[in-house]
């Protein structure tokens, strides 16, 4: 784990070798996070991945945020791993919400990480996010022709209302 | 309240007179001939008693064994696992064999909840099943949705398909399951236990609401009973359909 001098280093190697493509870092509970711009996703990873030093070879865990109030809106979060010395390094893309039935749209990282064809499937799946460049990106998990992005913050709890005798006045019935 | 239909149907008069007995023999023979015509066939086929016992024991014979599919859905397959195992013993009602095919089954135990995804392919299972058939949805998931009440899980497996038997429990025991499987094989002999309709004097208000008693207004009433008009005739326009057999 990269301590928060370590980190700020990496940050600021980074910012050199491609321009812009940090936004911040933090450091909380032993874990350490860099915030990217989503255009140098690509440039990022490669980066971390093949640079002598750096070498986190492994990406643990990909995986999607709603933070809804907040702007931006959305983040896509890679867990990377440095094996032989375990380091773990979290890089996170922050999305905004093109709104609308626009979704937001941010580079496939497949051709660096195989491993991450299914995990941007299930991201996709999930919160709408499009990864450009995937080689086949649809649902992975809810069935093919549902409609929505059910971990999306506003997107409703579902089910049923279920009728007490505290609440029948105000649940719909059946025949009305 | 079936077995009051039955012996208007059947009325069994009894004792039975030698003549009684030269009657029904000539109008047999009548029948075989085809004379027999009108009324007088419509009463002899009532008074036949064949039809009626042979139901019986075709009842009895699959009451008694029972094949049910090997079909586990989630955490309730794990004690319908246990069901068959020597501690509980289904055996005993003769439905220990779990079929691995849905066309050798006729008892579909929905064992956990069903997922939107899930769903089309419990249905097809159960559309594969050859008839006659039954469904006993097993645990609050299948039933209800339970605590599931989410965008990715059925509230209610009988939403899309029927079912014949509730199984409340999250999961209920192999015992519940059990004793859930010994009412539907009540219920194959014709003979289906009551329950709490007995209890509260509900008898004859399945599928239904009863207008009345938890109705605020009186449009709500009227609702009902259009509503429960309605099911009338869809229930008896099925039964004969299903009385002419398939087209």
């Amino acid at each position: 784990m990269p301590d928060s001098p370590g980190l700020e280093l990496i940050a600021h190697e980074l910012d050199s070798a491609s321009a812009g493509s940090v936004l911040g870092t933090y450091h909380e509970r032993g874990q350490a996070c860099l915030i990217v711009n989503p255009g140098a996703i690509l440039d990022v990873l490669e980066w971390l991945r093949d640079t002598p030093g750096q070498e986190y070879r492994f990406l643990a865990s990909l995986h999607g945020v709603d933070y809804l109030p907040a702007e931006p809106r959305f983040g896509v979060v890679y867990e990377l791993l440095n094996m032989p010395r375990v380091e773990r390094l979290r890089v996170r893309a922050a999305l905004d919400d093109p709104g609308g039935e626009q979704l937001p749209e941010i580079d496939s990282c497949v051709p660096l990480f195989a491993t991450a064809e299914f995990q941007e499937r299930e991201v996709y799946d999930f919160f709408g996010i499009v990864f450009r460049g995937h080689p086949d990106l649809r649902r992975i998990l809810m069935p093919e022709d549902y409609v929505g992005w059910p971990q999306r913050r506003d997107f409703p709890v579902g089910g049923e209302p279920v009728i007490f005798t505290h609440t029948e006045r105000e649940v719909p019935r059946w025949y009305a | 309240m079936k077995r009051e239909k039955l012996r208007s149907l059947a009325p069994l008069e009894e004792p039975r007179s030698p003549t009684d007995l030269r009657v029904r023999q000539l109008r047999a023979r009548d029948l075989l001939r085809g004379d027999l015509e009108g009324p007088d066939l419509e009463r002899h086929v009532a008074e036949a008693v064949m039809p009626t016992t042979m139901s019986k024991a075709i009842g009895w014979a699959r009451a008694n064994s029972i094949f049910p599919a090997t079909f586990g859905l989630a955490c309730c397959a794990i004690e319908m696992m246990s069901m068959v195992s020597p501690r509980y013993d289904i055996a005993r009602f003769g439905a220990e064999n779990m079929r691995a095919s849905p066309r050798q089954a006729d008892m579909l135990i929905l064992s956990g909840r069903v997922s939107i995804k899930m769903a089309p392919v419990v249905r097809r299972i159960y559309d594969q099943m050859l008839e006659p058939k039954w469904v006993i949805s097993m645990g609050a998931c299948s039933s209800s949705g339970g605590m599931f009440a989410n965008y990715a899980v059925v509230q209610g497996a009988d939403k899309f398909m029927p079912v014949d038997i509730h199984v409340p429990g999250c999961p209920p025991r192999p015992e519940a399951l059990v004793f859930g499987f010994n009412k539907l094989q009540r219920m194959i002999l014709g003979n289906p236990d009551p329950g709490w309709r007995r209890r509260y004097n509900a008898i004859g208000t399945e599928e239904w609401a009863r207008p009345g008693t938890g109705t605020a207004t009186e449009e709500e009433a009227e609702a009902y009973a259009a509503a429960r008009e309605l099911s009338v005739a869809y229930d008896s326009a099925r039964a004969r359909e299903s009385r002419k057999g398939p087209a």
